[in-house]
This record gives structure tokens, C-alpha cells and sequence, in this order.
């Protein structure tokens, strides 16, 4: 038998109790334990940002985050994002600008730019690249993106 | 976004920048993507890849990796009994697994089965594989050198696609395939020659990292087989399976749910064969995903060495050009010897050339093996060719504007004998791009400025199939083999249904991409599907209106009865309008039943003529160079969209600022390197894409003149923007700092050995 050890998290404000294994990642425990497939993995190796996700607030990269490591913390996915079937603005900017097409790297490129916004709400549109560096798009040429973040700080997040 | 617009007018929603269909799922996370697909006993393998460029196989034991616990199968091509190993489009050259040899460096040996990834990764360890090591050849200069080592013993054999039988004949037994395309006397072209203009360019071998890497889960039920995959071509996919496994096409299920980017990476048959294959030997569903690192080794674009030898008059128009092009496609075929025709098609461009004559060589070698990627031959030699047009410029005196327009054919012209004419006014795209740039206002010193075009024959072949289904209720179902790979096929193509039966979008429901439910599309790529879809959608609407306008003679039959006419959105009887819904209901005499509309397209009647379409592309830039580090900052990008008729101007424009900001990329810094036989950058963190800030300012117009063969002068988009980019930064770099590049990525390194040469050149 495989080494498990049981943790505690909030996901997306529910309280979660799991028994899994410490290799896990919390890419893992979300998309296979816990059926959260919004967040996805493409990079594997913390480059692309396609994984990212919030913990207590901050943005980390799920694909290499151990689960355990967010044991007690709140984490946020996309799939906390719209409340009751209502949009963010920023998911609604997303859709406005087309600011994505394949839609993989949105995820992540969502909960990065929630994460930008709540530090940053009115940020220049440098700010903006420079912030949502770490995260590809391979699709869009990222100028949608800009446009969708800015117009999102306009509409109030 | 600018937008021109010289067209007749379509019916709404067509030409609507309508929000994407599929926005809610993508932006909530409820895409289901096929690596998000869960089945009850599902399986997980993971694959033992070889670490030599070439070896022969001399043994496998896997006997402890099969004892592992949690443990299923493990399956080398031994295992393997009855299964058609090989497969391939134009050549049947590669094996689903190692088969006695392994070619190149990545190359899958074993698979194994098991409980979960991790127990599969745990078993991968306890293999031995023996291997006899080869020498090899990771350049095509290794591959054609006397005494290279050979990668294929044995003859190619025709692979599924018919057509090729000749460019295979191999006259060297590193040759893949040879292409030739000519026309006029090339001879007397250079004779009579003013000017002779003679260079060779590079182009590396690319990643297209489509971020979501290839994902396929297959399952056999009662000798029937389902495989859900991350396919840009599901029929292709399909009949491929039912070959490698003996099966009817009707056995064979392949299911593309939403697809991370493809780009062409995804076009063709990749790991679907593997899969299917793992599940046969596990008997249970088996899911293979692969990561970044493994995709990379799964598909690449072929790098190519361009020479390139242009004949010009003394005002500068092209008598002449004659080319040699070698494309380092890999260890196997693939797809490689279909973009050796598109490039060396692609070679002529735009232009009036009175003798052409091209050869392209597709060439093995032991790297991972190359096949489509966006452009498709078309950015290899354009840049060649659209840097040559520049030289020719400034040899003559002329104003590289008006070099091009000397040249350029006009619409309706025939670029070279027996193909359609070309679908576009390029030399007002050209004007466009020009004005974008304020080309008449001299650059400030050390800042250059280009323009560049390309067309390529685009399309691929117009066989496709829709059917669209009215319901009672007067609402829609149309289905039809294209995928959403992001493109946007799914707004598009619901636009263009609604448009043409005149009812709501929110009454047209679109069904892709399933081989059991939908009818056949031949392909999702070469930038067809707005228009070949298109088309076979509008003719099933077509047709389908025609059966209601014969049901509503039926029903509504009798003495005094007013004929029926066919109007946009439903049959008008007497004073009254009649919808769809209302003849269906009135011809089965309820609330129930449905009518059936079939379209087809083929190679006849407005789609007799090859291409189907031109795809043209029309790139500005304007760059400034560090000339202390040799880097070069794009500052401005200008992309015109000549799409004829933009069905969705937003995803339109979308595509062309993609597909530029792409070819910045493969422009400024991606290159596959092979050193020893194996691939040294093969990650993400090595092979750098584009990033947010390297984007420059960009400014598209979309460009709609009606001209091309779909809905309403419809033609494609999201290539063409790509291709003359690496050729515009070239020539504006030529023209900040007279500095000329021929290979690309145009690295600072690369860059400032240009600088040096061109001082050298100066005598400095
Ligand atoms: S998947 Fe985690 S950073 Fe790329
Ligand atoms: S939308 Fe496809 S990678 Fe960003």
C-alpha cells in the first residue's frame, strides 16, 4: 500500500476532507479526486500557467504544487468564478473581446487575471503583460487578452 | 479593427461578430476537453521511449514490468499479432510501436497498461531494452551524404491517401519524396535575363505546442471500437483505425470533443492507433496522454533549406525562378510529402512567373518525425522567396511596394497553367498594408519597414458532407464532421446555418465531430472549413428547402389552393408564411416527424477548380535593431485579412492576429535543436514561445471583397497571416541596418553575425 495522509481544504468556499497520497499535486487532487477538470495541465513543468490556480489568494501553478502543501488553505478555480450561473465581469470581458479560442489556457489565464485585479484593479496595459507573463497562449497572440483584462478593470473586475 | 468592405450583402447572422458559442463553457471550466474524459474501468498507460537516434532492438524483457501490481499489459510490438502496424498518409511507413528498429531519439518502444499513471510510470523502470546502436543522420546534409546510414530498409509502400505513387519512387534511399513542379522555359528565363539573383535561406524545425497535448482514450466493445481523441481530422482518424485493426469504417467510432489548439499538429492519425491497440491487449478502456515534452516528439513542422535562384528584366519583372527545396521531415513520412508539394506550389507566390521550376525533396532523418503545421510549406519558402523580392528591389532602384505590384497577378489571373485563378486583389491588400505603415513617410534612422505577400493553395480537397435537420418546432440540428479546434467552426458554421434557413441563431443547435453521428468532413485544416463547410451546409439547407417547398404542395394540395413559394425563411402560401416548422408538421400530420437536408461537395460545379480557394497573406513591420546586441524589437505588425467575407469579423480578425503573433514566434526565437542525435531542447523552458510582452503593436484590417468561393465570396483565414512574417521582419532588418538574414529564428546571435558581415561587406 501506497503512504496517504489526510488533509483539509476549502475549494471554492466547500469544505473538503481527503485521504491521498503526498506525491499528489493539487492539479491532481482537483481534476481526478474531486472532478474539477476546469483546471488543466498542459506544461506539466510550471512554465505555461495553464495550471494555475489561487491559493489563500496567491496564484499557484497546480501542476507542481503539492496538494499537500495547500493542507488548511482556501483555494480558488475556475470553476468558483461565476455565482449562480452569473459571470465575473472578467469572464464576461473574456467572452465580449473573444479573448481566447481553444479555450485551455483560459483557466488559468482566468484565475491569474482575477489574481491581477484584485491587487492591481486598475492596471496599465503594460502592467497587464507584465503580470500575465507567466501564463501562454498559443492561440489568441495575447492582444485579446490585454483587452479583456482592461475592459473588465473598467467594468469593476 | 479596420474593416473594408466590397461585398453584396449576406443575411443575418452572417457577418456578425455574434459572442462565441462555446464562451460560457470555456470561461466556467465545463469544456469538456478529451484529456477532461473519465469511463468506469478506465486504464492508464505510459509509454517506454527510445533513447537512441538508431538502433536496432535486439531484445525486451518486460517480464518484471508485467508482474508489477497494478500492472494490466505491457505490449510490444510483438504482442501485437494481426495488427497492421504500420500506417500513414501518403507513405505507410510508421509503425504504431517500435517494430525491430527505433529511428529516432523518442521513438515509443513499450506501452504499458496499468491501474493509474503512476503504477505505469513505476513498471516503465523495470524494463530492459537491449539496443544495438546505428549511426545516424539528424541533418539532411548527414542523411544525403554518400554512405549515410539508411533509415528504411524497405520501399515505402502507398500509404491512405492515393496520389502520391509517384513522388515516393525514391531515388535515394534517404529520400522520402520528390516533388517537381514547372512550367514555361527556364532555359531562356535566365538567358534573357537582366538580372540574376541566387541565395539560400534556413528555416528550423517548429513546435507548434498546442497547449493541450495529444490525448486519446480508446474502448472495444463487442469487437467495436470507440476512441475519443484530440483530432483535428476524426474521419481521417477513423480510417486509419479500421485499417491498422481490420475493421469495417463502420466499427471504427471517433469522438473529438473540445481540442486545446492544433494548429495542424493535430491533423492525421497520431496516437489513436497506440491507444486502441493498449486497450485491445488491457480489455479494458485505456487512456494515453501525453505531455508537453512527449507531444513534441510526436509531431513537428519540417525545417527546409531553400535555394533560390530568380530571373529579373531590367524593370524588375520575374521572368524566371528555379528552386531546389529540401524539408527535414524526420523518421517518418507523415504528412511531409503533402507540404513538399505545398511549398514547392507555394514557391511561386503571387507572382506572374513566365518559367518556374521547383524540386522539392522531402528527406528522412533520425529526428522526431514532421507533418502539417499552420502554413504548410508556405513560411519555409516564402521566406526565401518574399527576401529574394527585396534583393531584386534594391538591385534595380525600385521601391519594394512597387517591385511587387510589377508582379503581382490580378484577380481573376491564373498564377500558374491549370489551377483557379487567383480569389484576391493583392495588390490593394498591399496598398492597405502599406498605408498601415505610413509608407510614404521616410522611417526615422535605424527603424526599417516591410511588406510582404503569399498565397497559397488552400483548401485541401472539397469533400465534405452536412446534413441539417428541421424539426416541428422550426428549429435546427445541423451536423457536420469539423472540429472546434478553437477556430471558432462553432459559431461560424451556426452562423452560416441560421443565415441561410433565415431562423435564429438560438434555434440552431450544431453537432461535430463523432464518426457514428455525424456525416463526413474530410478534414479540419488548410483553412477550409468556413468555406467547404459552409458550402455544404448552405447546399443542405438547399436541399432540405426543396423537399419542404414539395411537402407543402402535398399537404396543402387541392382546387383553388394557391401554389406554395419558396421564400428565405419558409414557404409562402397565398398571403400567408408558412415556417419551416409548420410544413413539417402539416406533411406528417402532427407535432412530430422531421425533414432531412443532405449536402454535399465535391470536386464539380463550383468547386471543380483547385485550389478551392487562395489563401492569401499580406504582413507589415516595422522593426528597430540593438545593433550592440543584436536584438530585434518588432514594433509594429500589420495583418490584412482578405477573407472575402468574414461570416464572424471578430474571429476572423482573431485568426489573423494568432497566426501573425505564431509567425513572430517561429520568426524571432523557436527552433528545434538536435545535438547527438537527440533533440536538446525539447521542453517548454528551452523552446520559447511568444509571451505577453513581446507583443508588438498590431493593427488588423479585414478585407472583404466577395471574391472567394464560399458563402457569400467566403475564404479562408488563419494561415496566411503567418507566413510572409518571417520575411517581413528579414527585409525591414535589411532595411533599418543593411544587415540580411537567411536563417531563421532570427536570434540577437544570428542577428549581430549579420551586422558583421554586412561591415566585412563595407570593408569596415
Ligand atoms: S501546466 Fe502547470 S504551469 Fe504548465
Ligand atoms: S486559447 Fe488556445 S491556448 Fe489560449
Amino acid at each position: 500500500m501506497r503512504e496517504t495522509v489526510e488533509i483539509s481544504l476549502q475549494v471554492n468556499e466547500r469544505a473538503q476532507s481527503l485521504r491521498i497520497e503526498p506525491r499528489e499535486t493539487l492539479a491532481d487532487v482537483l481534476r481526478d479526486r474531486l472532478g474539477l477538470t476546469g483546471t488543466k495541465v498542459s506544461c506539466d513543468a510550471q512554465v505555461c500557467g495553464a495550471c494555475t490556480v489561487l491559493v489563500d489568494g496567491r496564484t499557484v501553478s497546480a501542476c507542481t504544487f503539492l496538494a499537500v502543501d495547500a493542507d488548511g488553505g482556501a483555494v480558488r478555480t475556475v470553476e468558483g468564478l461565476a455565482r449562480d450561473g452569473v459571470l465575473t465581469p472578467l469572464q464576461q470581458a473574456f467572452i465580449d473581446e473573444a479573448a481566447f479560442q481553444c479555450g485551455f489556457c483560459t483557466p488559468g489565464m482566468l484565475m491569474a487575471a482575477t489574481a491581477l485585479l484584485e491587487e492591481n484593479p486598475h492596471p496599465t496595459e503594460d502592467e497587464v503583460k507584465e503580470g500575465l507573463d507567466g501564463n501562454l497562449c498559443r492561440c489568441t497572440g495575447y492582444a485579446p487578452i490585454v483587452a479583456a483584462v482592461l475592459r473588465a478593470a473598467e467594468a469593476g473586475r | 479593427m479596420k474593416r473594408v468592405i466590397e461585398r453584396g450583402p449576406a443575411p443575418e447572422p452572417i457577418g456578425i461578430s455574434v459572442p462565441r458559442r462555446d464562451g460560457i463553457e470555456k470561461v466556467t471550466g465545463a469544456a469538456s476537453f478529451t484529456t477532461d474524459l473519465t469511463l468506469p474501468g478506465l486504464a492508464h498507460a505510459r509509454l517506454l521511449r527510445s533513447p537512441y537516434a538508431h538502433a536496432r532492438i535486439r531484445s525486451i524483457d518486460a517480464e518484471a514490468a508485467r508482474r508489477h501490481p497494478g500492472v494490466i499489459a505491457v505490449v510490444t510490438a510483438a504482442d501485437l499479432p494481426g495488427v497492421q502496424l504500420e500506417y500513414g498518409h501518403a507513405v505507410a511507413d510508421h509503425p504504431l510501436i517500435a517494430t525491430g528498429k527505433v529511428r529516432f531519439a523518442g521513438e515509443v518502444v513499450v506501452g504499458v497498461v496499468a491501474e493509474d499513471a503512476a503504477t505505469a510510470d513505476e513498471a516503465l523502470r523495470l524494463i530492459e531494452v537491449d539496443y544495438d546502436p546505428l549511426p545516424y543522420a539528424t541533418t539532411v546534409e548527414e542523411a544525403l551524404a554518400p554512405g549515410a546510414p539508411v533509415l528504411h530498409e524497405k520501399a515505402g509502400r502507398q500509404g491512405a491517401h492515393r496520389g502520391f505513387e509517384e513522388d515516393i519512387t525514391r531515388d535515394h534511399p534517404n529520400v522520402c519524396s520528390t516533388f517537381r513542379q514547372a512550367w514555361g522555359e527556364i532555359e531562356d528565363a535566365f538567358t534573357g535575363a537582366h538580372l540574376v539573383l541566387e541565395g539560400t535561406w534556413h528555416y528550423p524545425m517548429c513546435y507548434a505546442f498546442a497547449m493541450e497535448p495529444y490525448t486519446s482514450v480508446a474502448e472495444w466493445k463487442d469487437g467495436e471500437l470507440t476512441v475519443w481523441s484530440s483530432a483535428q481530422h476524426p474521419y481521417m482518424v477513423r480510417d486509419d483505425l479500421a485499417h491498422v485493426f481490420h475493421l469495417p469504417l463502420s466499427a471504427v467510432r471517433v469522438i473529438v470533443p473540445y481540442v486545446g489548439g492544433g494548429y495542424g499538429s493535430k491533423s492525421y492519425t497520431k496516437i489513436e492507433p497506440l491507444t486502441a491497440a493498449l486497450a485491445l491487449k488491457a480489455g479494458r478502456p485505456v487512456r494515453l496522454a501525453l505531455n508537453v515534452d512527449d507531444a513534441i516528439l510526436t509531431t513537428r513542422g519540417d525545417g527546409a533549406t531553400v535555394q533560390l535562384r530568380s530571373a529579373f528584366d531590367r524593370d524588375g519583372r520575374l521572368l524566371g525562378r528555379q528552386a531546389t527545396v529540401r524539408l527535414d521531415s524526420g523518421a517518418y513520412a507523415e504528412n511531409s510529402p503533402l507540404v513538399g508539394r505545398k511549398a514547392a506550389n507555394r514557391l511561386g507566390g503571387p507572382y506572374r512567373i513566365p518559367a518556374l521550376e521547383v524540386t522539392c525533396q522531402v528527406v528522412y532523418t533520425n529526428t522526431a518525425p514532421a507533418s502539417s503545421f499552420r502554413g504548410f510549406g508556405a513560411p519555409q519558402v516564402v521566406f526565401a522567396a518574399e527576401s529574394q523580392m527585396d534583393e531584386a528591389a534594391e538591385a534595380l532602384g525600385l521601391d519594394p511596394l512597387e517591385i511587387r505590384r510589377r508582379n503581382l497577378v490580378e484577380r481573376g489571373e491564373r498564377p500558374w497553367p491549370k489551377v483557379r485563378g487567383l480569389d484576391a486583389k493583392l495588390a490593394d491588400d498591399l496598398a492597405l498594408a502599406a498605408a498601415e505603415l505610413d509608407w510614404s513617410t521616410p522611417p526615422a534612422p535605424g527603424v526599417g519597414r516591410a511588406v510582404c505577400v503569399s498565397a497559397s493553395d488552400a483548401g485541401s480537397e472539397p469533400v465534405t458532407t452536412a446534413t441539417l435537420r428541421v424539426h416541428p418546432d422550426g428549429s435546427v440540428t445541423v451536423l457536420c464532421g469539423s472540429t472546434e479546434i478553437g477556430q471558432g467552426s462553432a459559431t461560424a458554421l451556426a452562423q452560416i446555418a441560421a443565415g441561410e434557413m433565415g431562423v435564429p441563431l438560438e434555434k440552431v443547435r450544431l453537432v461535430q465531430s463523432d464518426t457514428a453521428a455525424v456525416t463526413y468532413d474530410r478534414s479540419t485544416g488548410a483553412s477550409r472549413t468556413t468555406t467547404l463547410m459552409g458550402l455544404a451546409i448552405r447546399n443542405a439547407a438547399r436541399d432540405v428547402k426543396a423537399q419542404l417547398l414539395e411537402w407543402a404542395r402535398e399537404s396543402w394540395a387541392g382546387e383553388d389552393a394557391p401554389e406554395p413559394v419558396l421564400e428565405h425563411a419558409g414557404i409562402r402560401v397565398g398571403d400567408r408564411l408558412a415556417g419551416w416548422g409548420e410544413v413539417v408538421r402539416a406533411w406528417f400530420a402532427g407535432d412530430y416527424g422531421e425533414a432531412i437536408g443532405r449536402g454535399y461537395l465535391r470536386k464539380a460545379g463550383e468547386t471543380a477548380e483547385m485550389p478551392p480557394f487562395w489563401e492569401v497573406g499580406c504582413v507589415g513591420v516595422e522593426v528597430r535593431v540593438d545593433e550592440s546586441t543584436g536584438e530585434i524589437h518588432v514594433e509594429k505588425l500589420v495583418t490584412i485579412g482578405d477573407v472575402g467575407c468574414a461570416v464572424n469579423p471578430q474571429l476572423a480578425e482573431a485568426q489573423d492576429v494568432g497566426a501573425a503573433i505564431m509567425g513572430l514566434g517561429m520568426a524571432m526565437r523557436e527552433e528545434l535543436i538536435y545535438e547527438d542525435g537527440n533533440l536538446v531542447n525539447g521542453n517548454l523552458y528551452d523552446y520559447r514561445v511568444p509571451r505577453f510582452t513581446d507583443l508588438p503593436e498590431l493593427r488588423t484590417v479585414l478585407v472583404e471583397r466577395g471574391d472567394g468561393v464560399g458563402v457569400y465570396g467566403a475564404k479562408g483565414g488563419g494561415e496566411g497571416a503567418l507566413n510572409p512574417v518571417a520575411s517581413a521582419i528579414a527585409n525591414a532588418v535589411r532595411r533599418a541596418t543593411g544587415a540580411r538574414l537567411r536563417e531563421a529564428p532570427f536570434t540577437p546571435e544570428r542577428v549581430w553575425e549579420a551586422l558583421r558581415e554586412r561591415d566585412a561587406a563595407n570593408g569596415r
